[in-house]
C-alpha cells in the first residue's frame, strides 16, 4: 500500500497526520483484525471482543508483575512471553465459549449478539471481583522508554514506534495465516461453503472453534500491545467496541485489506478533526460519517461480489 | 398445439419480450446476449445444464437481479427499470426453486397474504377479511388440494403440498405471466402426476415460463422450448426440434 | 368455512382477559400494596415497558434488532424536559442568571439567548406532537435510507448501536444547549402543576398506566391487522414478500418508526414522572437493555414485553441495593440464558407449562399463538448487504 513512497516522504506524511492517529489506527487494527475474522469468515458478531482483548492485557500485567518481582534481569524481554501467554490464555477462553455457546447459535446472529453482550457484562464483573476496579498500567522495559528524535522539532515515542511495528508484523502474520497457509485454506473453504467443506473432509466444527479462537487470542495480543500505551481496567475493552465493529463493517467484512484500510481511515479522520473541533465533536463526526458512508455503500469500502 | 401457436403470433404484441440481456458478476457473463420472446398463452419450458443461467433468466425478469444490459419488455413496459413489487403489481407472478412459503403462518394466512389487495402499509392496517377474500382463498385451497388444511401452520405440510401452497399464492395474485423455477422438483410419483394435472388446470389464460428438467413433464406441457447453454440460448423450438438438435444432444450427451 | 376466517374482532377473548389482568394488576393490585415509594419505581418500569412494546413489533415480529431504542426513548424524554425546563426558567424564577428567562446549564455555559430549536417547546401542544413525532421522523429518515437499501440483521444493529453512541456523545458534548451528562435536571411545573409531589406523581403513574393500556390496545391491532402478519412473513422469507407484490421497505419503514414513538412516549413519561432527563438513558448500554426486557417477557408477545420490563427492572432495583456486584452477573446470565435456553421468555414458559392447565380462555388450547422453540432471526450476516 505505502509501496509508491519513499522512506523519507512516508515519514513526513506520518508525522504531518499525525502521530496519535496511528496509535489509534494500530489499536483500531489490532481489534478489528481479531474481530474482522470471526465476523467476517464466521458471520458471528462477539459483542465480548473488547473482555476478550482486556483478558490479554490482564494477563500482560501479571506476567509484567512477575517478571519484576521473580526474574528481574529478564524484565526486558517479558513483553514477548506475555503476549505469547495473552494468545494462549484469550484464545482458549474464546475456544471454551465457542463451544459452549456459539456454536449453538451460527443460524441466529443476532442472537449471537445478545448472548455475547451477556458474556461480555459478566467477564467486566468477573475483571472486577478479581482484579479489582482500578485502572492497572504496566511498567515498561527501559528500552521502551524515551522517545526518538525524527527531525528537530518532533519526536516520537518508543512505545507507540514498538505498537506501530508490533501490528505490523502481527497483520502480516495473520495475512500469511489466512491466505498462504493450509489451515487457512480450510477456512476460507467452510465460509463459502459449508456443506462441501464438510464433505470433503474438513472438520468444520473444529475449524469453526479455532477461527473463533484465533480471532479472540489476536484480541489477546491485542490487549497485550493495548497496555504498551495506556492503561487496563475492567470497563476499558468495552470503549473501543461499537468503535473497532464500524471499522469491520466499513472495510467490508471478508476484507483484510479493507480493514486496514478503514482502520486507517477512521483513525485518521478522528485525529484530524481533533485537531480542529473539540475531541468530542471529532468523534461525532467521525462516527456519523462513517454511518452515512455505510447507509449508501452497506457493503463496506471493500466487497467481494458473489452470484446468488 | 403448435398450430395454435402460429395462429397467435400473427398477432405480434408479445406478452414478454427479452431483447440483448446480458448480467455480468465481477466479469462472468452469467447472461450472454439473450434474446426470446414468449407470446400470450404460450407455455414456455426453459432447459439447460446446470449453470446455464435459467434461474437467473428469471431472476432477471422478476427484478432480483439488476440487469447489466439489455432490456426485458412486458406489455409494453419496461421492467429492468421498475422495482420487485412493482414488477408483480404489473402482472408477473415467480415461483422460487424451494418452496417458499411462510411457515409461521396458517395455509390461510399465507393465501392471504398473497391476496392482491390492501398492499401498502395503510392499506396492510385496514384490510377486511371479508366474504370475497374467504371464498377467494377457498376457491384457490381446492385448487391446489389443500381446502381442508387451511388452519394448518405451512411448517407441517410436506414438501409436496409447500409446493402446491406457493403455486397457490402465486394464483390468487392472478398474474398473467407465470414462472414456475422447476415446480415438481423433490416430488414423489403421485404428487407429481397431481401437479402437472394442477398446472393443466392453472395455465389456462396466462402465459407461463417453466424452469423443468422432467423431460417427461416438459414434453406433456411445453409449446415451445429454449434450450439455455452458458448464458446463451443454444436452441429453440418444438420439443421434437430442440430434441433432434445436434447441439443440443452435444451438450447433454457430449463431453 | 374454515375457523380462522371466523374472526372478525382484533382481540381474542384471551387478548382481552391478559389485557384486564394486566390492568387490575396496574391499576388495582400494585397501588393498593405498594407504599408511594415503590409505586413510583414501578412508574419508572412501565415507562420503559413502552420501549419493549415496540421492539416486540419492530424486533419480534418484523425481526428488526434496533439497539438504538435509547436514542428515541431520549429523545422523546429530551422534548418534554425541554418543555418543563422552559417553564421552570421563567424569568422570575431565574433573575440571579446573567440572562434570566433561559435554562440555568445554559447561562453556565455563557449562553445568552434561547436557541431557535428550543423556542417552540414553550408550547405544550408543540412538545406533545414533537414528543411522538420527531423521534417518529427521525427513524423515518434512518429507517427509509437502509431499508431501502436492504441493511438488515446485524449491519442495522450494529449501525442504530453506533447512532446510540453517537447520540450520547453529542449530548454530553454540545452542554451549553443539551445540559450535558447531568442531563436537564430541575424540572418543577407543568401548567403551573407542581409535578414532585407524591400526589402528583401517583396521578401521572396513573397517566402512564391508561398511555400504556392504549398502547398495547394499539400494538394488538397492529398485530392482528394483515400488517402484523406481513411482519411475520417478511421475519420468515422476505423475497417471497416482496415478490407477492409488496414493498417490503416501507412495512419495516413503519414498525421502525411505531417503535420509535412508542420509545418516545415512554421517555416523556419517564420525565414527568422522574423529573429529570439525561444521556444515561440513550446511550448503547441503556438501550440493549431495553432488548432484555423484551426478550425476557418473550419477544413475540406483548404482555409478556410488560411482564418482562417489570421483573427485570424489580430485580435490577432488588439487586442493586443488597448485592450490586451480582447484578451484572445477573444480568449477563439473562442474556445468554433468553438465548440458549428460553427463547421465547415468560410468554413462552407460560404458553408451554401453565396456560395447558388454564383452559382455553388463556390460550391453553390456543395453538395458533404456540411459537417455534427458537423464531428465525432473518438477515444472516454477511448476506445482509447486496
Amino acid at each position: 500500500m505505502f509501496s509508491d513512497y519513499s522512506l523519507a516522504e512516508l515519514g513526513s506524511i506520518f508525522i504531518m497526520q499525525g502521530f496519535a492517529g496511528l496509535i489509534l489506527f494500530s489499536v483500531f487494527v489490532l481489534m478489528a483484525l481479531g474481530l474482522a475474522i470471526i465476523f467476517g469468515q464466521m458471520g458471528v458478531i462477539n459483542m465480548a471482543h473488547g473482555e476478550f482483548m482486556i483478558l490479554g492485557a490482564y494477563v500482560t500485567y501479571f506476567t509484567s508483575q512477575l517478571f519484576l518481582h521473580y526474574i528481574p534481569s529478564l524484565f526486558g524481554i517479558y513483553f514477548f512471553i506475555a503476549m505469547i501467554l495473552a494468545f494462549f490464555a484469550s484464545g482458549a477462553l474464546g475456544m471454551a465459549v465457542e463451544w459452549l455457546m456459539i456454536r449453538r447459535l451460527y443460524k441466529r446472529p443476532l442472537d449471537t449478539l445478545l448472548a455475547t453482550w451477556g458474556l461480555s457484562l459478566i467477564l467486566q464483573q468477573v475483571y472486577r471481583s478479581v482484579f479489582g476496579p482500578r485502572e492497572v498500567g504496566v511498567e515498561l522495559p527501559n528500552w521502551m522508554m524515551g522517545s526518538l528524535p525524527v527531525t528537530e522539532v518532533v519526536e516520537v515515542q518508543i512505545n507507540g514506534l514498538f505498537v506501530m511495528g508490533l501490528t505490523i508484523a502481527i497483520t502480516i502474520a495473520v495475512a500469511l495465516l489466512m491466505y498462504k497457509s493450509a489451515w487457512g485454506k480450510q477456512v476460507r473453504a467452510v465460509v463459502q461453503n459449508r456443506v462441501m467443506a464438510g464433505a470433503v473432509g474438513i472438520n468444520t466444527e473444529k475449524i469453526d472453534r479455532y477461527t473463533f479462537g484465533l480471532g479472540c487470542g489476536i484480541a489477546g495480543v491485542a490487549g497485550s500491545a493495548f497496555t504498551m500505551i495506556g492503561s487496563t481496567g475492567p470497563t476499558s475493552g468495552q470503549l473501543y467496541i461499537v468503535d473497532t465493529f464500524l471499522v469491520v463493517v466499513f472495510g467490508g467484512a471478508q476484507s483484510l485489506l479493507g480493514t486496514i484500510a478503514s482502520a486507517f481511515t477512521i483513525s485518521q479522520a478522528q485525529s484530524t478533526m481533533e485537531f480542529f473541533l473539540s475531541g468530542s465533536m471529532a468523534k461525532v463526526l467521525t462516527l456519523l460519517g462513517v454511518v452515512i458512508i455505510l447507509m449508501l455503500r452497506p457493503q463496506g469500502l471493500f466487497v467481494i461480489k458473489v452470484r446468488r | 398445439m403448435n398450430a395454435q401457436v402460429i395462429t397467435d403470433t400473427m398477432n405480434k404484441d408479445f406478452v414478454l419480450a427479452v431483447e440483448g440481456l446480458t448480467v455480468s458478476f465481477d466479469g462472468f457473463k452469467a447472461v450472454n446476449d439473450l434474446s426470446f420472446y414468449v407470446d400470450e398463452n404460450e407455455i414456455r419450458v426453459i432447459i439447460g445444464p446446470n449453470g446455464a443461467g435459467k434461474t437467473t433468466v428469471l431472476d432477471l425478469i422478476c427484478g432480483r437481479t439488476k440487469a447489466t444490459t439489455g432490456s426485458i419488455r412486458f406489455k409494453e413496459r419496461e421492467l429492468t427499470k421498475m422495482k420487485e413489487h412493482e414488477i408483480v403489481r404489473a402482472g408477473v407472478g415467480r415461483k422460487f426453486q424451494n418452496p417458499s412459503i411462510y411457515e409461521d403462518l396458517t395455509v390461510f394466512e399465507n393465501l392471504e397474504i398473497s391476496y392482491p389487495k390492501g398492499r401498502s402499509v395503510a392499506g396492510a392496517l385496514t384490510f377486511r377479511r371479508d366474504a370475497a377474500v374467504k371464498e377467494r382463498v377457498q376457491e384457490i385451497a381446492e385448487t391446489i388440494f389443500l381446502a381442508d388444511q387451511l388452519d394448518q401452520r405451512a411448517e407441517y405440510l410436506s414438501h409436496g403440498q409447500k409446493q402446491w401452497l406457493e403455486i397457490g399464492m402465486l394464483l390468487i395474485q392472478d398474474p398473467e405471466l407465470l414462472m414456475l423455477d422447476e415446480p415438481v422438483a423433490g416430488m414423489s410419483v403421485s404428487e407429481r402426476k397431481k401437479t402437472a394435472e394442477l398446472l393443466n388446470t392453472i395455465i389456462k389464460n396466462r402465459s407461463v415460463i417453466v424452469i423443468e428438467h422432467d423431460m417427461k413433464f416438459v414434453e406433456d406441457i411445453a409449446h415451445k422450448v429454449t434450450v439455455l447453454h452458458q448464458g446463451k440460448i443454444l436452441s429453440e423450438g418444438s420439443m421434437a426440434k430442440v430434441q433432434a438438435d445436434p447441439k443440443v444432444i452435444e451438450v447433454y450427451l457430449g463431453h | 368455512m374454515s375457523k380462522a376466517s371466523g374472526r372478525t374482532f382484533f382481540l381474542r377473548p384471551q387478548d382481552i382477559i391478559g389485557i384486564v389482568v394486566l390492568a387490575f394488576i396496574l391499576v388495582v393490585v400494585l397501588p393498593l400494596t405498594l407504599d408511594n415509594f415503590r409505586l413510583q419505581f414501578v412508574g419508572k418500569y412501565l415507562t420503559y415497558a413502552f420501549v419493549a412494546l415496540g421492539l416486540v413489533l419492530c424486533w419480534g415480529y418484523a425481526g428488526i434488532l434496533s439497539l438504538g431504542q435509547g436514542v428515541f426513548f431520549g429523545l422523546g424524554g429530551y422534548c418534554m424536559a425541554m418543555f418543563l425546563k422552559l417553564e421552570a426558567s421563567s424569568p422570575a424564577n431565574t433573575k440571579i442568571q446573567t440572562t434570566p428567562g433561559i435554562p440555568d446549564f445554559m447561562d453556565w455555559n455563557q449562553i445568552t439567548e434561547l436557541p431557535w430549536f428550543w423556542e417552540p417547546f414553550k408550547s405544550f401542544g408543540f412538545t406533545t406532537v414533537a414528543v411522538v413525532l420527531v423521534p417518529a421522523f427521525f427513524a423515518l429518515v434512518l429507517g427509509y435510507a437502509m431499508f431501502k437499501r436492504r441493511v438488515g440483521g446485524v449491519y442495522f444493529a450494529i449501525i442504530t448501536q453506533a447512532l446510540a453512541a453517537i447520540m450520547t456523545i453529542l449530548i454530553i458534548g454540545q452542554q451549553g444547549y443539551t445540559g450535558g451528562i447531568n442531563g436537564i435536571t430541575d424540572l418543577r411545573t407543568l401548567h403551573g402543576w407542581d409535578i414532585r409531589t407524591d400526589s402528583a406523581k401517583t396521578i401521572l403513574y396513573f397517566v402512564c398506566v391508561a398511555l400504556l393500556i392504549a398502547c398495547i390496545l394499539l400494538a394488538f391491532y397492529v398485530k392482528s391487522s394483515k400488517l402484523g402478519r406481513i411482519l411475520v412473513a417478511m421475519r420468515d422469507k422476505e423475497d417471497r414478500v416482496r415478490f407477492s407484490g409488496y414493498d417490503v421497505s416501507s412495512f419495516k419503514i413503519f414498525v421502525f418508526c411505531l417503535a420509535a414513538s412508542l420509545s418516545a412516549i415512554g421517555g416523556a413519561m419517564f420525565t414527568l414522572q422522574v423529573g429529570f432527563m439525561s444521556p444515561s438513558f440513550v446511550g448503547i448500554v441503556p438501550s440493549i437493555e431495553m432488548v432484555i426486557y423484551t426478550a425476557v417477557g418473550g419477544r413475540l408477545s406483548i404482555l409478556g414485553a410488560i411482564y418482562g420490563t417489570l421483573v427485570v427492572n424489580w430485580a435490577k432495583t432488588s439487586f442493586s441495593e443488597s448485592f450490586p456486584e451480582l447484578w451484572l452477573f445477573g444480568l449477563g446470565g439473562l442474556f445468554i440464558a433468553v438465548v440458549l435456553i428460553f427463547p421465547n421468555g415468560i410468554a413462552g414458559l407460560w404458553q408451554t407449562y401453565i396456560a395447558p392447565h388454564l383452559g382455553p380462555l388463556f390460550g391453553g388450547v390456543a395453538k395458533r399463538k404456540a411459537t417455534p422453540p427458537a423464531p428465525p432471526s432473518p438477515g444472516t450476516a454477511p448476506a445482509a448487504a447486496e
